[in-house]
């Protein structure tokens, strides 16, 4: 079972390096945005997934539920930010 | 007969349960890198990012809270599944808000 969840954290790993490709490369800035929110959500995810290979779960989900929040908080100045800037690039 | 015993008494049905669900959040977790790695703008990918990441994440995040047992990591876990499906669309919209109101263009089949 153990190695089932470490096949899942590498799967997840090699999905993040996508979305840092969305990152690095996109056109516009907020392609970056929206890049940075879809790891965010995959780094919550792969907090609970290894969590659950040491068997610390009820630690592991704290950290996690933190994370969510202070990427709620940046993400949402972040656009705020873009949004009064008024540039498309 | 307690909750634990009862959970452990059922660990047989809940596991391959669980590792069927965590695959099927694997694979929409997939189709949506696919998706930012293919469509062609913001308002295109921001489909991929919210709505086929966060139907990935409820799979996954399911199977791992059905793999705990009923017990309190359960309700923490589906707690942080709850948290992810209010703040995920909220990030997107403002995002994509942000996005039109700068004035950027649609893609359209004619700049393909």
């Amino acid at each position: 079972m153990n190695s089932f969840f470490l096949f899942v954290l590498m799967t997840i790993t090699l999905l993040i390096a996508v979305y840092l490709y969305r990152v690095l490369r996109g056109p516009t800035v907020f392609d970056r945005v929206l890049g940075l929110n879809g790891i965010s959500t995959k780094a919550i995810i792969l907090l609970v997934v290894m969590g659950t290979v040491y068997g610390r779960v009820d630690m592991f989900v704290d950290i996690s539920t933190g994370y969510a929040l202070l990427n709620l908080v940046g993400s949402l100045a972040i656009a705020k930010y873009l949004e009064e800037r008024g540039e498309v690039l | 007969m307690s909750l634990s015993e009862l959970s452990e008494a059922a660990r047989w049905v809940t596991t391959p349960m669980s590792i069927g669900l965590i695959l099927v959040g694997l694979f929409f977790l997939f189709v949506a890198a696919i998706g930012v790695l293919r469509f062609p703008d913001v308002y295109t990918r921001s489909h991929a990012v919210s709505l086929t990441d966060s139907l990935g994440a409820f799979f996954l995040l399911v199977g791992l809270a059905l793999y705990e047992g009923f017990s309190t990591n359960m309700v923490k876990i589906l707690a942080v599944l709850v948290l992810l499906y209010l703040l995920n669309p909220v990030i997107t919209h403002a995002t994509v808000r942000a996005a039109y109101r700068s004035g950027l263009q649609p893609w359209s089949k004619d700049d393909a």
